[in-house]
């Protein structure tokens, strides 16, 4: 990055600058590097560890068609247990697909307000109210879920449980928006002033400036945002795990409790024998969710940096 | 003055509706939250005393306090730090300082917007199979804090790198013109330079490290345990698996307990993350280049 290169130096050949500095300076740019290859490190690790204990259930119980095609998660059936995660991916689907329903409209209108229309001191304040909004932990949604959510959708549609997917999606709907928001606010930002510039010498007001330029040109980014609200929905644990009921079903509406493939792990894990077929299941769900989460970020980065360079 | 005309005031009529709208999406979103807060204040605010977080819980997590929960979550937290700030700042100074911009360095920004986009319960399934099984620390503050530590990376990293970019290039370069090497200049220079903006990093860390519940539930948080940690190989309760805990698992916990509990957890995260807003803030304002 540097234009200087200050060990150029030890090119001359009568001056060998090969003291105890030049070793000390060595060694740590060895160790800063292995630091730096660190998370490649991790995100190899992490594959290559929940594969190896979820190995065998591949090689062994795993049928393609009763894992992606069976709505029948019964692990624990003694006679004939039956690993089908549809209905789990059927939960967090829709759970996932409620919560970006209620986080889009919210969050690019908020985007847009603070990166178009607020100016100073306001935006500053939302900012940070938004900073702090995405910074609740997913345990404490969960809660909110259960005690203060729970009662009032008994209360508001008349229904016996208030654990479902309308419950958890709101939840995680409010859980990504801030996130969505800001990344949404920076995509704004990341579009040249001179484009607002022309449209508005052009005659433009402020709303066309918005709709018929800036949004256009964002579109990327506000694409990416939307792409990351979903990871974050599919991966999120805590929140579903306490919000959705918990039961494995296949929704049919709102008031449906679902259970999810994350809550799934979370809850059945510790009543798991180590190295059991139930146990490698979950570790194989795990998988399934590495995979996807991966393949969603990937994409999301693709596209972002794709206009960034344009 | 020219007279306004009917497109104009139909424009300028449309404008404000557009920024009405929009004000109310972003107070819409905000009210929620401020709505569910004071609820739980209202609800858990009367538990709340110098007693309810320095005594045991009792009657099987029904009564007492959450002392035990909260001593926990400093020594996840803790060993969760000494592992990860090192190398996220190395790693964030090697990003910044030597890494050249190509494909390499690209991958390895994939690698951390990846490592940050795992979903929590993955983490912890990474964290049950390597460092408590394939390495043998089992449920331990070790374990737990190592899938901390590896989840939390890059939050270190990229909050490091920003500082570090931060300070400008004329200050290595005239380091560089000493005869400093690479590494003198980094930690005589750049790093005394980029100390504050590194630790406002670090806060932020603390906070998400205090939150998260899922990578801690099997590596090494108990649900309940009648004595404290006494090292890292030692099992313990921590705040956030005790909210879960108090309200999903224990029968008959009064409600204002587990609203207290939550109260005391969100307090402490929204807290962090003040002190390290404002900390940013000042430091803004106090740029001298």
């Amino acid at each position: 990055m540097s234009a200087i290169n200050p060990l150029n130096r030890s090119m001359t050949t009568d001056f060998d600058s090969r003291n105890m500095d030049w070793y000390i300076d060595k060694f740590v740019q060895f160790i800063v590097f292995v630091a730096g290859i660190s998370a490649i490190i991790f995100i190899i690790g992490i594959f290559i560890f929940i594969t190896m204990e979820g190995f065998g259930f591949l090689l062994e119980d795993f049928s393609f068609r009763e894992f992606f095609l069976s709505p029948f998660w019964e692990p624990s059936d003694e006679d004939a247990p039956e690993y089908g995660i549809l209905a789990l991916v059927a939960g967090t689907a829709s759970v996932t697909g409620l919560a970006m329903v209620v986080a889009i409209p919210f969050s690019l209108g908020a985007a847009i307000f603070i990166g178009e229309f607020a100016s100073g001191k306001l935006r500053e304040y939302l900012k940070v109210l938004v900073e702090l909004l995405a910074a609740i932990p997913s345990v404490v949604w969960g809660f909110i879920g259960l005690s203060i959510m729970n009662p009032l959708i008994i209360d508001l549609f008349d229904v016996p449980v208030g654990l479902n997917v309308l419950n958890a999606g709101i939840i995680l709907g409010l859980m990504a928006a801030p996130i969505m928001t800001s990344i949404a606010e920076d995509a704004l930002k990341a579009v040249p002033d001179r484009y607002r510039e022309a449209a508005e010498a052009l005659g433009a007001t402020r709303w066309q400036v918005i709709f018929k330029t800036v949004l256009p040109a964002a579109k990327n980014g506000l694409l990416g945002a939307v792409l990351l609200g979903v990871g974050r929905g599919f991966g999120e644990t805590m929140a579903v795990l306490m919000a959705t009921g918990h039961a494995v079903n296949i929704p049919g509406s709102l008031f449906d409790p679902v259970r999810a493939l994350t809550a799934t792990i979370a809850a059945e894990l510790g009543e798991t024998a180590v190295g059991s077929p139930h146990y490698q299941a979950l570790f194989t769900i795990g998988i399934f969710l590495f995979i996807i989460t991966f393949i969603i970020n990937l994409t999301a980065d693709l596209i972002v940096r794709g206009i960034r360079k344009g | 003055m020219f007279a306004e005309s009917a497109l104009n005031v139909r424009n300028k009529r449309v404008q404000n509706l557009f920024r009405i709208l929009f004000l109310m999406m972003t107070v819409l979103l905000i009210i929620p939250v401020v709505i569910i807060l004071a609820t739980l204040i209202a609800k858990g605010g009367s538990i709340i005393s110098i007693d309810f977080l320095f005594t045991d819980p009792t009657n099987g997590m029904t009564a007492g306090g959450i002392f035990p929960a909260l001593l926990g979550t400093v020594w996840i937290v803790a060993v969760a730090l000494l592992a990860s700030v090192p190398l996220g700042v190395a790693a964030a100074i090697y990003l910044n300082e030597y890494a050249g911009d190509n494909w390499f360095t690209r991958i390895i920004q994939l690698a951390i917007i990846n490592l940050a986009g795992v979903p929590s319960i993955v983490h912890a399934l990474f964290g049950v199979g390597a460092f408590v099984i394939f390495f043998g620390f089992g449920t331990s503050i070790l374990a737990a804090s190592l899938t901390l530590a590896i989840m939390t990376l890059p939050v270190v990293i990229v909050s490091t790198r920003e500082s570090l970019r931060a300070v400008p290039q004329a200050f290595r370069e005239a380091c560089w013109n000493m005869g400093a090497t690479r590494w003198q200049t980094i930690r005589r220079v750049v790093l005394p330079n980029a100390v504050s903006g590194i630790l406002t990093g670090v806060i932020l860390e603390v906070s998400r490290t205090t939150g998260e519940t899922a990578p801690i539930m099997f590596t090494g948080a108990a649900f309940f345990l009648p004595f404290l940690p006494q090292g890292v190989f030692d099992q313990t309760m921590a705040l956030s698996l005790h909210l879960f805990v108090v309200a999903t698992q224990v029968p008959g916990v009064p409600d204002n307990l587990a609203f207290g509990v939550a109260l005391v957890l969100i307090a402490m995260v929204l807290l962090m993350n003040s002190i390290s807003i404002a900390f940013r803030m000042y430091l803004r304002g106090k740029k001298k280049w």
